[in-house]
């Protein structure tokens, strides 16, 4: 196993050729470590790997480094996410050694909601460099072990590096050129945006691996199980980049309210199921917003359990 | 041209409240063009502040100049022998105005009355939209025309980012998503693969980020 | 017809409502004026094509002004109707007339009083 990246769990099980399952979990707004720790335990043993997002929704909370190295130390493998918009060059470098320094392995690299959408409207966004800017420098960093300005770093970070990719964002036709320009930037994994509106992903994915990108990197397919007709409703109309088929909205709807999350995550193991199948795709990556409580049984009902250990 | 918008009413009332005798002064270069700080607008400045404060059963009085341009020291110059007559100057040119003449008399207070926007252009009658950014470095070429930096939300090198919908951005459905429309206009010339690069990080040292900047011309120097 | 309005208006003739400009009816505000209204064609009916409809957006204008500055936009309107409306004509003088006797002085004349 040499010739690894970086020796995560999510790439050892996505190389040996398992399908990979990873999670979510967003840091708190606050310091409250021991419900961030308690809503960890609900993840542990279900998922390869857990994303710890970025000041999600351009709401500032924990810092992803930290509750990363937090859930370090509950014993799970984080994928740490990093957003272009709250910090440049300089603060980027130093956050990729310093997760490095505390055991980070897994990195996502995002471009972030613009801050428009968060609590703090108010403030001046970065966006020094972009995504894929941000997925050629940490590449750089592990591969090359040199910083942007090609000064040498003592020791590389060995990041295994993913990036996002929304095929539901226009121009359609577009969508998997800019995956391919993710890829040959250096991204080793895909994450995508939450997939609803399946005959459209089979056909990106059909695009995809005819240009050969799923030869080069891992796709995992996203997966956000709806909790509710209301909930379906608002990711169609409000969420920019989310396509929700009315189909799924009438599904939701045709059952009674206190059946609907049920529902959601039926339509969700569906969508798992046929993504076992589907040509290209590596893994899952589930989504299940301030729903870790209910992973273990989406995991279980998944039929991924238990995890490899690799 | 610089694009502005005036101030507030009520915060220009509040900058001269103490103030008796009042010069306004108009700037005939991009303010004037951009319908907000000429002679017209002066004038209509000047009769609002009026009405308000006589309102109020107070007397105001307020001498109304427009000048060639505020960001030229020898316009700025044509004000000399009268702007220290004055309890305050409200400048309505760019916020450059407001600084030469605070520069050139520093003993009398200057206020702007503009708030100042960004570089544009007229895109209709009375609607003005951003296109640059003054980022010191034009990449404008490798985008047929378009600027990601300035028109982008994000100023992203790599569009369009996942929350481009139906050609709109996704902060507003008022703005377009600029890099939908340089995703098409490659595709309809046939140039996708001017896209299909990664571009090196900007250097932004040119850019205001480089600090203060300066423009010289060897050639024009006197001395 | 012998309508007959309000003696207090006076009016003032101009070759089409586009040439009111936003400057007239602040100056006449500003010299005292109680009220101000533009009387011009029906929309649609300007001779000059848009005459009427830019002047209506500078009495907008004028109006949030007036506002802002604590005196009552009500002080300016605009109407609209032919010049064969005599009848129309009168009733409007007579409706402005009304609504600023309701508002009473201007509170530039009541404050300048002295």
């Amino acid at each position: 196993m040499s010739d690894l990246k970086s020796g995560s769990n999510l790439e050892k099980v996505l190389k040996a050729g398992h399908f990979a399952f990873t999670g979510e979990c967003g840091p708190p707004m606050g310091c409250n470590v021991e419900h961030l720790k308690e809503k960890m335990q609900f993840l542990k043993g279900n998922v390869d790997a857990v994303n710890v997002t970025d000041n999600q929704t351009a709401v500032a909370r924990m810092a992803s480094i930290a509750a990363s190295a937090i859930m370090i130390q509950e014993g799970l493998e984080p994928n740490f996410q990093m957003v272009c918009r709250d910090s440049n060059r300089l603060g980027m470098t130093s956050n990729i050694l310093g997760a490095y320094a505390l055991g980070v392995r897994n990195m996502l690299c995002l471009s972030g909601d613009h801050q428009k959408f968060g609590n703090h409207p108010q403030a001046k966004n970065v966006y020094d460099i972009d995504s894929m800017q941000l997925i050629a420098l940490v590449k750089k960093m592990r591969d090359e072990g040199k910083f942007m300005n090609d000064e040498d770093i003592d020791e590389n970070p060995k990041m295994f590096i993913g990036a996002a990719c929304n095929p539901f964002a226009d121009p359609y036709e577009f969508r998997v050129h800019r995956l391919a320009n993710k890829v040959n930037s250096g991204a080793d994994f895909i994450q995508t945006q939450c997939i609803y509106n399946m005959d459209k992903f089979r056909d990106f994915m059909k695009k995809a691996v005819d240009m050969g990108l799923t030869e080069k990197c891992y796709i995992l397919a996203g997966v956000t199980p709806m909790k509710s007709a209301p909930m379906a409703n608002y990711m169609a109309k409000r969420v920019p980049g989310i396509e929700v088929p009315e189909d799924l909205i009438k599904r939701l709807k045709g059952v009674e309210k206190k059946d609907q999350a049920e529902e959601g995550i039926k339509f969700a193991l569906e969508q798992v199921e046929e993504f076992k199948e589907m040509e290209g795709i590596a893994g899952v990556h589930m989504m299940a917003i301030e729903w870790e409580h209910r992973m273990p049984e989406i995991s279980e009902r998944a039929g991924v359990l238990p995890r490899p250990v690799v | 041209m610089i694009v502005a918008n005036r101030k507030p009413l009520e915060e220009i009332q509040d900058m001269i409240k103490d103030c008796g005798n009042v010069l306004l002064v108009g700037c005939k270069g991009c303010v004037t063009v951009c319908n907000v700080g000429g002679k017209k607008e002066v004038e209509i400045l000047a009769a609002t502040l009026k009405i308000a404060r006589k309102k109020e059963g107070k007397a105001l009085n307020i001498d109304e100049v427009t000048i060639e341009r505020q960001c030229d020291p020898e316009y700025i110059e044509l004000v000399k022998e009268t702007v220290g007559n004055y309890d305050a100057v409200i400048s309505m040119a760019c916020g450059v105005g407001p600084q030469f003449l605070s520069e050139a008399y520093p003993e009398q207070k200057f206020y702007p009355g503009l708030d100042t926007e960004f570089f544009g252009g007229a895109v209709q009658h009375g609607v003005w939209e951003e296109r640059c950014a003054g980022c010191g470095t034009c990449v404008i070429h490798k985008y047929d025309g378009l600027c990601p930096i300035a028109r982008c939300s994000k100023s992203i090198m790599h569009g369009p980012c996942g929350g481009s919908a139906q050609g709109m951005c996704e902060i507003s459905s008022e703005v377009i998503c600029i890099w939908d429309q340089i995703v098409k206009k490659k595709m309809e010339q046939g140039k996708l693969e001017d896209l299909l690069i990664t571009n090196n990080a900007k250097d932004w040292r040119s850019a205001r980020d480089g600090g203060p900047r300066r423009a010289i011309r060897e050639e024009l120097l006197n001395e | 017809m012998r309508l007959s309005y309000p003696p207090s208006i006076k009016v003032i003739q101009v070759p089409c409502t586009g040439r009111v400009d936003i400057l007239h009816l602040l100056n006449a505000i500003e010299k005292g004026a109680d009220g101000v209204y533009v009387a011009g064609c029906m929309e649609g009916e300007c001779h000059f094509i848009t005459g009427n409809i830019k002047t209506k957006r500078k009495v907008k204008y004028v109006k949030k002004t007036l506002e802002d500055i604590g005196v009552e936009s009500e002080r300016v309107e605009m109407f609209n109707l032919s010049s064969a409306q005599g009848g129309r004509f009168a009733e409007i003088a007579n409706e402005m007339y009304e609504k600023i006797k309701e508002l009473g002085p201007s509170p530039l004349n009541v404050n300048n009083a002295a």
